[in-house]
């Protein structure tokens, strides 16, 4: 027993209703009670989609437990299948109807329909929505191509040149409910498009049971959002040989890097590495002199397994940040994201408790947030700047115009929407260069909200910068530390937005030497020494 | 009485009593709403409410898991772990709701047992009471019954004449109802639920009540069972109702008629007065309300005979007839009265039917929006302050926004 205030991921059935409402033409039913309907409004709500997810909800109540929840189930998937002549049928069960064990699936398979019915396993009490998205997309393709194995050797991803027509490639994994996938699945086409690569289907977004029937015959799969696509993945190049691709594209370079891994695969030749410098402003964006200021930010980053790890690589490479934190609430990424921090010299958060991630954001003391909604809000009582970079979705995280995450656009998109919320270079820099004007050193009240709160009245040695933060560990150990008149003279001319990080270090190097009074010169010398 | 009822069964599209928990966290901030469930009922709550935005939440789920399941005895102990935990995290809670849900009543978890022996160990400091909010017993607003139910047995016991008010309301409408039945003559009127669990108040054979919500059915049998006397009344929705409503308190405590009319005329003259602009948008417009919250046979009263609306069919997840009595009275004795749901033929009725207005879940929202059809939100309506007289105008203003709203917008 757990208790959770709030969850990052819903249950396994969550993931399937979102392969099921990805798709044309394919319906779930699910023995579930009525309550567990609500999740028909993360779709129209959340997602703000025009139609009702294809869900049929068995919608049992205790009454019917006396009886036969069997033919309940039958009815309902009897009434389903008349209703919308779905292509394929995917059966499943919610935590209650796991308890009670009709096994809807075998009941299903068992009333002679004559369409495609694929039973879906959802372990409730062990597993969560991004496993059951995978599980889900992957029990499907195999239901579908199962009879149509050749046997791996067949497969040559290079065949497209003798039969003298373009290469091309399946798009796996994007979903509703995904981050963004709408506007990445519309950027990496277009990108596929460029290389003259086809696109053969798109699955599970958009796509039909033909599309499924179609997934032999491209020459390589591109594994979009591993989350979801990798058991598919896997399980097609086990059957039809047919390779994946491993980088996801989000950043230059690991859009570069997928670019190039994937013409290889193709058996094409590298493109031009060039190409990212003419497609996407971040490069020279993050060049230019007004992005100086990015230089050494720390950033926090913790979201689904892809875009924290896509995260941290922009950050670290392609910004000039520094990342103070690495994490992630999927267990199944765990590992890359594991060494991707150790890269880092970091160690990983691997957790789905997010009062633990907020703890460790605080301790961390970044200056930019890379998070998911709720480390959006936790991030705000922190006073951190933060943007939203991974599931779950909001319906903010939905918006109108078109906001990649892949490709060149997207990392226009996240080139914007991480510096933002931070003070732009321009302005940073006029402030710096100003700041010995009385403005800043003299306890002015900010436009700017959160940095407005700042801890400019507080006397020395009771905590340490902008509003909420934790509490500084070395200040409760028993060394007393006294600020002078001088040294707290020193310390008010520096602008307050980085008062507290200078007192901070100031006390901390204080302390290290083993010093009871901060005057101006310990200030100086901790500075000297923070220099280095 | 009704000569157009009909039963439904089939899927449905209810919220489970779980939801209640979003609005009575907020009511009683002093108590904390522990569901012992699944993910799934976690993430119930967490997307009903939308909640990402409060910092400590009084609400959670103790999430059953595989080890759980498989020994029962065991699932006791981690409760007793689990909210011994919490409530050393969260010193300043009061009442702590153990709430079952399917998954702990499919197998049984005795949570009445878990707080007799909570109750016990904490010995007073915090009381320990359970109930369910199963979707396989209660839909959306039974939630409420359950909890407020569970409470009632901690009531202290006094026979002093009071006017009870049963029923989560706004706090300022709360105040402003209790300050008109003042004014009339009724002296001591208390509110359950109260606005901190530990300030309930007591019942006994003094007490007469109304009830603010008509999805209060277990908790109504039980305060008469502490004696307590229901007067029976309209919902306080709308200027008639809630009129009628206050009347019938007035009348039990045998107030004059003249002060009656002196209290409550002018309320009713401004009432009017500011339903007016909305009755014009509302009147002649044709509505369907799904079965969701309960409030739907009082609102269809409210919609039609005040705002002159046209019911095309009137949903109710179920009838409880003896406290929905005065509500019929009042509606057209052909009106399409729905017990139960099966939502997809409701859906091909409501597409048939294309009424102007719809009032449902949020699941069904956006899709019936996008055939052209506006709709409100039935969960809007239980978090609104829409109670009494005075409300009256707010109340119609909630319908006939989302008209307003259709005729605003143009692509062209
Ligand atoms: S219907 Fe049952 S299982 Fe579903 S959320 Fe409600 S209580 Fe939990
Ligand atoms: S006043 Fe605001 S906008 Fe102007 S320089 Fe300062 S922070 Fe920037």
């Amino acid at each position: 027993m757990d208790l959770t205030l709030w969850t990052y991921e819903g249950p396994p059935h969550v993931g399937a209703m979102r392969i099921a409402a990805s798709m044309e033409g394919v319906h779930f039913v699910l023995h579930a009670p009525q309550g567990d309907t609500y999740a028909d409004l993360l779709f129209t709500m959340i997602e703000r989609r025009d139609r009702r997810p294809p869900v049929t909800y068995t919608t049992f109540q205790a009454r019917d437990l006396s009886g036969d929840t069997a033919e309940l189930v039958k009815r309902h998937v009897r009434e389903a299948v008349d209703r919308f002549q779905p292509d394929a049928l995917l059966v499943g069960e919610s935590c209650t109807a796991e308890l009670i064990q009709d096994q809807p699936g075998a009941l299903a398979a068992g009333m002679g329909l004559e369409l495609p019915v694929v039973s879906l396993e959802l372990p409730a009490y062990s597993k969560k929505e991004n496993w059951g998205a995978a599980e889900t997309l992957y029990q499907l393709v195999r239901g579908l191509l199962q009879h149509q194995r050749p046997g791996p050797t067949d497969h040559d991803p290079c065949a497209w040149r003798q039969q003298e027509r373009r290469p091309r490639v399946n798009l796996i994994g994007p979903s509703l409910l995904g981050f963004r996938c709408r506007d990445d699945v519309l950027e990496i086409r277009r990108l596929l498009e460029a290389h003259g690569i086809e696109v053969n289907a798109v699955v599970p977004l958009g796509a039909r049971v033909t599309d499924v029937e179609r997934l032999p015959l491209a020459d390589a799969n591109v594994c979009l959002v591993p989350e979801v696509a990798e058991p598919c993945c896997n399980w097609l190049e086990r059957h039809f040989g047919q390779p994946f691709t491993r980088t996801v594209p989000i950043g230059i370079g690991a859009t570069t890097d997928f670019l190039k891994e994937l013409h290889s695969l193709l058996g094409l030749e590298t493109p031009d590495p060039r190409e990212a410098q003419r497609q996407s402003r971040l490069p020279w964006y993050a060049a230019s002199v007004d992005s100086t200021y990015l230089t050494g930010k720390r950033v926090f980053i913790f979201g689904d397994g892809s875009h924290a790890l896509a995260a941290a690589r922009i950050a670290q490479q392609e910004l000039g940040f520094r990342v103070v934190g690495l994490g992630t609430y999927s267990r199944e990424m765990a590992r890359p994201v594991r060494a991707a921090a150790k890269d880092l010299g970091l160690e990983a958060l691997i957790t789905d408790d997010y009062l633990s991630v907020e703890a460790a954001m605080a301790d961390a003391a970044p200056e930019l947030v890379l998070g998911t909604q709720m480390e959006r809000h936790s991030a705000k009582r922190l006073g951190i700047p933060c943007a939203v970079i991974s599931t779950p979705m909001h319906v903010q995280d939905v918006p109108a115009r078109y906001a990649p995450q892949m490709g060149w656009e997207g990392a226009n998109v996240i080139f914007d929407s991480w510096v933002h919320p931070l003070m732009m270079g321009l302005e940073e820099h006029l402030i710096g260069m100003f700041r010995h004007d009385f403005e800043f050193v003299d306890d002015q009240p900010s436009h700017l909200g959160h940095l407005g709160r700042a801890d400019t009245a507080k006397p020395a040695g009771t905590d340490l910068d902008a509003a909420g933060s934790e509490p500084d560990p070395a200040a409760n150990l028993n060394v007393e530390l006294q600020w002078t008149r001088d040294g707290e003279a020193e310390l008010k001319k520096i602008p307050f937005f980085v008062r507290g990080k200078v007192k901070r270090n100031t006390e901390c190097f204080a302390r290290q030497q083993g010093k009871h009074q901060i005057d101006s010169e310990t200030l100086y010398d901790a500075k000297a020494h923070f220099s280095t | 009485m009704l000569t157009n009822l009909r039963k439904e069964s089939g899927p449905r599209e209810v919220f489970c009593g779980l939801t209640s928990i979003v609005w009575l966290h907020r009511r009683m901030p002093d108590a904390f709403f522990l569901v012992v469930g699944s993910r799934t009922c976690a993430h119930l709550i967490q997307s009903a409410a939308g909640v990402m935005i409060f910092a400590e939440p009084r609400f959670g789920t103790a999430i059953l898991s595989e080890r759980d399941l498989a020994g029962l005895a065991d699932a006791q102990e981690e409760l007793d772990r689990v909210a011994r935990d919490l409530l050393q995290r969260r010193p300043e809670i009061r009442t702590l709701f153990l709430v079952g849900s399917c998954p702990s009543e499919v197998i049984k978890l005795d949570l009445a047992r878990a707080a007799e022996r909570l109750n016990a160990s904490l010995s007073g400091r915090v009381r320990v009471v359970n109930y369910s909010g199963s979707g396989i017993e209660t839909t959306f607003t039974q939630g409420e019954d359950g909890a407020l139910a569970a409470l009632v047995p901690t009531l202290p016991a006094r026979d002093e004449p009071q006017l009870l008010l049963v029923g989560t309301l706004a706090h300022a409408v709360e105040d402003r109802l209790i300050t008109l039945f003042q004014r009339m003559g009724i002296e001591t009127v208390r509110s359950f639920p109260p606005r901190l669990s530990t300030d309930c108040p007591p019942v006994g054979r003094g007490t007469r009540m109304l009830l603010c919500q008509p999805y209060l059915s277990d908790t109504s049998r039980q305060l008469q069972a502490r004696g307590a006397e229901l007067i029976r009344a309209p919902y306080p929705l709308g200027a008639e109702g809630s009129r009628l409503w206050m009347e019938a308190a007035a009348r039990a405590w045998g107030i004059d008629e003249p002060i009656i009319h002196a209290t409550l005329d002018p309320l009713s003259a401004r009432a009017r007065q500011a339903l007016e602009p909305h009755r014009q948008r509302l009147q002649g417009k044709r509505i369907v309300l799904l079965p969701d919250s309960q409030l739907e046979l009082p609102l269809a009263r409210f919609l039609h005979r005040e705002c002159g609306m046209e019911l095309v069919e009137v949903g109710t997840p179920y009838l409880h007839r003896d406290l929905m009595e005065e509500e019929l009275k009042l509606l057209p004795a052909d009106t399409r009265v729905v017990e139960g749901q099966h939502v997809e033929q409701q859906l091909d009725r409501v597409r048939q039917a294309h009424p102007d207005l719809v009032v449902c879940g949020m699941g069904l929202a956006n899709p019936l929006e996008a055939e052209g059809i506006a709709t409100k939100w039935s969960i809007e309506l239980v978090f609104s302050p829409i109670h009494g007289i005075d409300q009256a105008g707010d109340l119609a203003e909630l319908f006939s926004r989302p008209l307003v709203r259709h005729g605003a917008l143009a692509f062209a």
